[in-house]
């Protein structure tokens, strides 16, 4: 039974899930800013969009204190994972840890620093911060969970019940690498392409005039590279992009978001990682490499 | 002699007021910036750096003040050679047109309107500083040679090279100019559109391998090009582009390309990695690098 919730991390997702989730468990929600702890701790976490609520949390900076919650959910950006793993090291022991960030890795980070069983999930749904203690839920699509190493099936049975309870789209699988890579394969190509050219991800991305073609061949590689790893592709990326080209308002993805800001990108963990992964395999991907140059080499031009 | 140099931004200024030094030859200049045209009809073209110089030359933004020429020289951003050509065609009727410009298909569009044309590449580079003064930053040579499908002879192309060379620009004339340009042209699109989509200068690029492995896949698909049209480099790209890549050359430069997207200036790429693309295509020579590189740089732009 799983009563106690801690949400590391409140941007969209961490947001989206602590907020719904406080309606069926008690929340805890570890965040970096002591402005945000107290205002999350004032005024509630405010869900708007497809839900309208405000859930009631207890948010800190330290996890010094908090008391043992049953589920842990890793809802940093991949760039501040490891840190953040690390914070819970020692902590914990009875709890099952979750982890939602886009790419590869995430679950190998958090592994070097405890042994708790890992449920590996794939987030689709998407949304906008408002303002610290606001999260506008944008797309309701699904979370999806599955065993990382030896997690029983049943725990994961357990935590998408769970989300399902709180009113959030989720699904148990038995194996959720096939739905990680699909993602994987999209937001290398979709993010990469967007962080060089500075497009928000529209027409540009399917309409073979453009760069379809091209979003095209580098999905293509990435496919070679999942059909390597032996992983039967969950969704067909391309079919993914040309269904969200077709939603009409463009997305602006976080990449193009922290190229513009200048802030580090999620680039290693999935440009570098699918790279990664194709060498490892013996699969060539020129143009992937390419794009994952090209976006390392423009966070070095930052300073 | 009568020489009109058209389209008189950096490098047109460079030939411009180098040959309007010579006491046989009548300079002539057309540009569309009315501000630097002006400038240069009250105070001359003055050139400083790597040359102190002031050439007395007619500037005009009206094709039709320009009187029947000798030679054209053709110095516009290659995406400006068709209007720009179309428009003073006539002053060179009786006379050969060359062009010393970036990338591949200028000296195709010259050729629709002018009968004999010569096929050139250049090294000189500068910048305007302000109208009439135009910084020159690197002196270099320049190579011309006739255009195959409608050349100019090799005397008419030995005579301008002879008049570049005493105006203070090494011009070699040769039988087949392709070698040379190519060479420029696999370099410029090697490293050009790199700095552009990174912001890094053309020394940081180089010292990243990641980033310095794509420069090379992208300057063998270029050499794979030039091979399958029988054509014979000069010199080796990779060693134009490492010895670039120097301290005391050029490791702090920013592409021109990076300096139009910075000013979100419509860049070059159609001419460039466009061009190679256009080339392979035609001669059944695969450039996935390049088609990326062009469809990403075109988004850039397509993103202003």
């Amino acid at each position: 039974m799983i009563e106690r919730v801690c949400v590391v991390g409140a941007g969209v997702i961490g947001s989206l899930y602590a907020g719904h989730l406080a309606r069926v468990a008690d929340v805890t929600c570890l965040v970096r800013r002591e402005e945000h702890a107290r205002a999350l701790n004032e005024h509630g976490l405010r869900v708007s969009g497809r839900h309208h609520f405000v859930g009631r949390l207890t948010a800190a900076t330290t996890p010094d204190g908090l008391p043992e919650p049953d589920l842990v959910l890793h809802c940093t950006k991949t760039t501040a994972l490891e840190p953040a793993a690390a914070a819970l090291a020692g902590r914990f022991p009875g709890a099952t840890v979750m982890t939602t960030q886009n790419g590869l890795g995430a679950e190998e980070i958090v592994r070097t620093h405890g042994e708790w069983p890992i449920v590996s999930a794939v987030t689709f749904m998407s949304g906008t911060k408002r303002s610290d203690t606001e999260v506008d839920y944008v797309l309701d699509t699904p979370t999806w969970l599955g065993p990382y190493e030896d997690t029983p099936f049943e725990t994961v049975d357990e935590v998408a019940h769970l989300l399902a309870d709180a009113g959030l789209k989720s699904q148990a699988l038995p194996d959720v690498r096939p739905a990680q890579w699909s993602k994987l394969i999209f937001n290398a190509t979709v993010n990469g392409v967007a962080a060089l050219t500075g497009l928000p991800h529209d027409f540009h991305f399917s309409d073979q005039e453009h760069f379809g073609e091209l979003v095209h061949t580098l999905m293509d590689e990435g496919k070679r590279v999942a059909a390597a790893a032996d992983v039967d592709l969950h969704d067909d990326p391309w079919e993914m992009n040309v269904l969200a080209t077709k939603r009409g308002s463009a997305h602006y993805p976080s990449m193009l978001e922290d190229v513009e800001a200048g802030r580090p990108t999620e680039i290693e963990l999935i440009n570098g990682a699918l790279v990664r992964e194709a060498e490892r395999l013996g699969v060539d991907v020129p143009l992937q490499a390419a794009l994952y140059a090209l976006v390392t080499g423009r966070e070095a031009a930052y300073s | 002699m009568k020489i009109a140099v058209v389209g008189c931004g950096a490098v047109g200024s460079l030939f411009a007021a180098n040959l309007a030094q010579l006491d046989d030859v009548e300079v002539w200049a057309y540009d569309l910036a009315h501000d630097h045209v002006d400038a240069i009809n009250t105070q001359g073209l003055r050139l400083s750096g790597a040359g102190e110089v002031v050439g007395r030359l007619r500037a005009t933004s009206d094709p039709a003040e320009l009187p029947a020429c000798d030679f054209g020289i053709v110095a516009t951003k290659s995406m400006h050679t068709e209007a720009a050509i179309a428009a003073c065609a006539r002053a060179f009727a009786g006379g050969a047109v060359c062009s010393v410009q970036n990338g591949v298909g200028n000296e195709e569009a010259i050729a629709e309107h002018v009968d004999r044309v010569i096929r050139g590449t250049t090294f000189p580079a500068g910048r305007i500083v302000e109208p009439g003064h135009v910084q020159w930053d690197v002196k270099g040579e320049t190579t011309i040679g006739p255009y195959e499908p409608k050349p100019a002879p090799m005397e008419e192309v030995s005579r301008l090279a002879e008049a570049c060379t005493r105006a203070g620009l090494p011009t070699a004339a040769v039988a087949d100019a392709r070698g040379p340009q190519w060479r420029k042209l696999i370099f410029n699109a090697a490293t050009n559109p790199v700095g552009a989509l990174t912001r890094l200068s053309h020394g940081r690029v180089c010292e990243r391998p990641p980033l310095r492995r794509l420069v090379t896949g992208l300057v063998d698909e270029g050499k794979a090009v030039v091979s399958a049209q029988g054509i014979e480099l000069d010199a080796d790209p990779e060693e134009l582009i490492d010895h670039a890549a120097k301290p005391e050359v050029a490791y702090d430069h920013k592409a021109s390309m990076l300096q139009d997207v910075e000013a979100r200036r419509e860049t070059e790429i159609d001419y460039l990695n466009g061009g190679i693309v256009r080339f392979g295509r035609e001669h059944g020579v695969p450039t996935p690098l390049n088609e990326m590189i062009t469809a990403l740089v075109k988004g850039l732009e397509a993103s202003w």
